[in-house]
């Protein structure tokens, strides 16, 4: 689980200076909330639904997939939940008709920004990508799909990336750098040219860094990742290990 | 060695006899404009003939920074006649020296842009044009550093943010953020080492102001910073700026050399406990870096991508540590304010925004350059009383303001007073100070497309709505651009636009949309021409050269 | 009780969608006594007729004929259901959209050619620069993904229309199977 600290760093919830603990609402349901808890693990905690993609439990928080956005009273604009701490007698509104109009938005975005084929992907039927759009009821993608051409690395001997379906949530850079402590993995280029490189963009096959352990294709959302050998729905993910890895080294990184 | 106030006032009045010891003194502005159109060779040429005409004793030639009207460069000014030439080049060295005393040479006169020169009552560019930004004495012969000597030694910090916040200085990076409130928020903030940062990394296309700031007057905006590092209690600064501005980069470094040799710079300032140094830092050119979180992963060696707020810099910045980020031109605002009183500045301008802006005058209109205005001037002034007017009496159609972030006001709001809130409510923002003049000529679809088309590359790609967003909304523009678009794409372009505003992670993608909802606003029937008829009314866009090509 | 006209339409496709379609079996027999099938790849019908009311289109749009076609579709039928991935998102189709047509022929007849080298031209309609989902063309009132999309789906789908009611597909269905 994670570490009692808030988004600051600082360290909360010692004898000298407890964590307050207070209440507030999500979806009109009072709720008791600690001053250093999101408001997705508050909602999460009380069996709320709300998206996410780039978020994963035990790795740092990142807040850049907005699919977790709420309304909060008083907000100038949606806010991630992910990321926006939980206030004493904040109100929070996770599913009104703009957030949830927005995050199909959003979802849609994603599908068009590379060459998500669910049809013919390692990852069919066992993908974030491809859930999410089941949950939030994305039917079609309204926006005109940008098909860029993106290539595919299979130097490694055991797993391959194929960029067409890589959707940037960075977890495989986290895990790698957090987890692992390799930092494998980064981002090259910005905007919509972004891409996730290993080493100084080297093929994966050659990195001198990569310890070959594959938590970065078990956390990996999509097909983007994959152990090689795995065919057309083959390819499932196990993301047990992270709570317990996170657990054994206790306090771990900030 | 320390210095006081004797030292100061000591080295202010040597270089004011200095001054008082000339005749004349023949201005030649080097900052990066003219430098470029060779105004260092032009100084030379001056100091050349002046010395074998034996003149040095009473005609001085003197580097100085930014004249403002940049597109007439290389420009002088003969004081104390207040003579501006323009264009002038080495062969009319020889017949400036010889009419000095004399009537102006009509040639190179800018009789014609008087109003330029003289309607500008200038605060942050006072020296601008009148020191050498090269010497520390120059600026301490202006009551240079004493608005920090008052700070530190007649003042507690407590109230030295009570004079910001009498001001109502705002930030003048763009979002307008009360000065003082930020300080007091660092100002509270009780543990660590904190920072000062300076934001020098300006980034929209046309704007110029930090720059020319930097290159003309950098010791007032080291001296902004000190005050605020003694009212915030850091101790040490940061100024981040874009490599793009070597010469920028080149002054600043004097200038710091300058004032840690004299001791402004350094530990115990002035006697006092305060002790504060600074250092440059190089940006990589990346548009995003001017928002703060971004600007801080970069100087701490990170990739430039903005991160969630809260917790804001005040609380957690530079490598976690509570930080002032300000703009290069909200520090160079602090001196005077320290000097004067912040009840003094708060008599110009408006209401709720007080004091001048530096604009980057440019575009369709005759004076292009750097002005400085009181807030609550009218945007009519600006462009046909200091601009000059449109070249060619040309139709006006419209000021873009704010940069990518900014928005484009029509013609009906002419004489409305410049400050945050009135171009709020017309869809822009005052942003850093790029205003850009259009006329007829201007395809507003056109500029849409080339703003968003810079927004898509300087996005970050750190969350969806930006990085795909600005990708789908250029795709869009590029369509009706060519000819190709669909009415239902206005709808499609709205919705994004409200999509990125609404969830994007930092102001970059949040203002992106700016350009686009504002000419929809105003311009419609301009885009419905290009869907509709196939037409681009200015007959500037892709339609019409492929029209022309047929 | 007028009958329920009902056209569908096989784009670039597998014809999956169809397959799954004859899938429903049984549920088939039920909608069958309320519509009549009057344009379909298992129907021998020469030219898309007038006034139908709902036309399942399967494929992408990748041809000038297909683009044509979906034209006339859109002015001749009510209600227009993409209907399976390819409809919706161009899906397999798509997936030459990264490369040149010509480049992508002349891999297909030439490179990988053992016999009969030579890129096909007679009486074949020219490929679009890229396959695209129906949608991006014309207007569609319901998207029914899927590869294929499951029969209960079709049959819900069919059902609801039948019962005019516009369908909600909210977890019926999904992409990629």
């Amino acid at each position: 689980m994670k570490e009692p600290t808030s988004l600051t760093g600082k360290k909360l919830g010692n004898d000298a200076n407890p964590a307050r603990i207070f209440t507030m609402t999500i979806d009109n349901r009072l709720l008791t909330a600690r001053e250093d808890e999101t408001v997705l693990s508050v909602a999460r905690q009380n069996g709320i639904y709300i998206p996410t993609l780039c978020h994963m439990e035990g790795l740092s928080l990142r807040g850049a997939c907005r699919l977790c956005i709420v309304d909060v009273k008083g907000a100038p604009r949606v806010l991630p939940s992910c990321v926006t701490l939980a206030r004493q007698d904040m109100e929070v509104v996770t599913n009104s008709d703009r957030v949830i109009e927005y995050r199909r938005k959003i979802l849609e975005l994603i599908f068009s920004e590379r060459n998500h084929v669910c049809s013919v992907c390692v990852s069919n039927g066992h993908c974030d990508l491809q859930a999410l759009a089941t949950e939030l009821g994305m039917t079609h993608v309204r926006y005109d799909y940008l098909y860029p051409k993106q290539l595919v690395d299979a130097s490694h001997p055991r797993f391959s990336v194929d960029h067409n379906r890589c959707v940037l949530c960075m977890r495989c850079v986290r895990v790698c750098d957090e987890i692992e402590g390799a930092h494998t993995w980064d981002i090259m280029g910005r905007g919509i040219t972004s891409r996730v490189i290993t080493d100084l963009n080297q093929p994966w096959g050659s990195s001198e860094t990569c310890t070959g352990c594959g938590k970065c294709v078990q956390v990996c959302p999509t097909g983007a990742l994959s152990e090689k050998g795995k065919s057309v729905a083959e390819m499932t993910k196990r993301r047990q290990f992270l709570p317990y890895l996170q657990m054994m080294r206790g306090e771990g990184r900030k | 060695m320390t210095l006081s106030i004797e030292d100061l006032e000591g080295i202010a009045r040597i270089e004011k006899d200095k001054r008082e010891s000339f005749t004349y003194q023949i201005n030649v502005c080097v900052a990066a404009g003219c430098l470029s159109c060779q105004s260092g060779v032009l100084k030379e040429a001056f100091e050349k003939e002046v010395s074998r005409r034996g003149w040095e004793n009473w005609c001085s030639v003197k580097g100085v920074g930014c004249l403002g009207l940049c597109a007439a460069g290389p420009l002088i000014s003969i004081q104390p006649d207040g003579t501006y030439y323009r264009g002038v080049g080495a062969p009319d060295v020889s017949e400036i020296l010889e009419s000095l005393g004399g009537a102006p040479i009509p040639r190179l006169d800018c009789a014609s842009s008087r109003p330029f020169f003289e309607q500008q009552p200038k605060i942050v560019l006072e020296n601008s044009g009148r020191i050498d930004p090269e010497r520390i004495e120059d600026y301490i012969a202006e009551d240079g550093y004493k608005a920090l000597y008052n700070a530190l030694r007649m003042m507690r910090p407590s109230e030295v943010i009570e004079q910001v916040l009498a001001s109502g200085l705002r930030g003048r990076g763009g979002a307008g953020f009360p000065t003082g409130v930020k300080w007091t928020a660092v100002a509270k903030a009780s543990n660590g080492n904190k920072f000062v940062v300076c934001n020098a990394d300006e980034g929209d296309p046309g704007a110029f102001m930090d720059r020319s700031i930097l290159e003309s007057d950098p010791h007032r905006v080291i001296e902004g910073m000190a005050v605020a590092a003694y009212a915030v209690g850091a101790n040490t600064g940061f100024i981040y700026v874009r490599a793009e501005y070597p010469l920028a980069v080149q002054r600043v470094r004097t200038a710091i050399s300058q004032a840690r040799h004299l001791g402004v710079l350094g530990n115990n300032v002035f006697n006092s406990q305060f002790s504060f140094d600074i250092n440059v830092r190089l940006g990589a050119g990346a548009f995003v870096c001017g928002e703060e979180t971004a600007l801080i992963a970069s100087i701490e060696g990170r990739g430039g991508r903005p991160r969630p707020r809260p917790p804001f810099p005040a609380e957690f910045g530079l490598w976690g540590q509570p930080t002032l980020i300000n703009n290069v031109e909200t520090f160079a605002n602090i001196p005077p304010i320290i000097r004067k009183g912040g009840k003094w500045f708060a008599t110009i301008g408006t209401e709720k925004s007080k004091g001048t802006k530096v604009f980057a005058l440019a575009g369709r209109v005759n004076n292009t350059g750097l002005i400085e205005v009181p807030m609550g001037t009218t945007l009519r002034e600006i462009v046909f009383q200091i601009g000059g007017g449109i070249p060619g009496d040309r139709a006006f159609k419209a000021v873009q303001t704010g940069g990518p972030s900014g928005g484009c006001i029509p013609e009906q709001f002419l004489d409305m007073a410049v400050d945050y809130e009135s171009l709020a409510s017309v869809g822009s923002i005052m942003g850093s100070g790029g205003l850009i003049v259009m006329d007829d000529t201007s395809c507003m679809v056109d500029v849409a497309h080339f703003f968003m088309e810079f927004c898509m590359s300087e996005s970050c790609g750190k969350c969806v709505p930006c990085r795909v967003g600005t990708s789908q909304i250029y795709h869009l523009l590029n369509r009706i651009t060519k000819g190709e678009g669909k009415l239902s794409d206005l709808d499609m372009l709205e919705d994004l636009s409200d999509l990125l505003k609404n969830t994007s992670l930092c102001g970059l993608g949040q203002t992106a949309p700016n350009p686009i909802m504002s000419t929809l606003r105003y311009f419609r029937d301009e885009y419905v021409a290009h869907i509709e008829e196939k037409r681009c009314p200015a007959e500037a866009c892709k339609i019409h050269e492929a029209r022309e090509a047929v | 009780m007028n009958k329920v006209r009902l056209a569908t339409v096989w784009l670039d496709g597998c014809s999956g969608c169809h397959m799954s379609l004859l899938d429903l079996d049984e549920g088939f027999a039920d909608v069958a006594a309320q519509i009549d099938l009057v344009y379909s790849p298992i129907a021998d019908v020469k030219e898309f007729p007038r006034d139908v009311h709902v036309t399942l289109v399967e494929g992408a749009v990748s041809s000038d004929e297909a683009e044509e076609q979906i034209r006339h579709i859109r002015e001749r039928s009510k209600i227009v259901v993409s209907f399976g991935d390819c409809a919706v998102t161009a899906n397999v189709p798509g997936m030459r959209n990264q490369f040149k047509v010509d480049d992508v022929l002349a891999r297909g007849y030439l490179e990988n050619a053992t016999i009969n080298e030579g890129i096909p031209t007679l009486g074949i309609p020219r490929l679009l620069p890229q396959a695209r989902p129906v949608h991006e063309l014309i207007d569609v009132e319901v998207f029914l993904p899927g590869c294929p999309p499951p029969s209960e789906a079709i049959l819900y789908v069919l059902t609801e229309l039948l019962e005019g009611r516009m369908p909600d597909l909210t977890q019926k269905t999904r992409f990629g199977a």
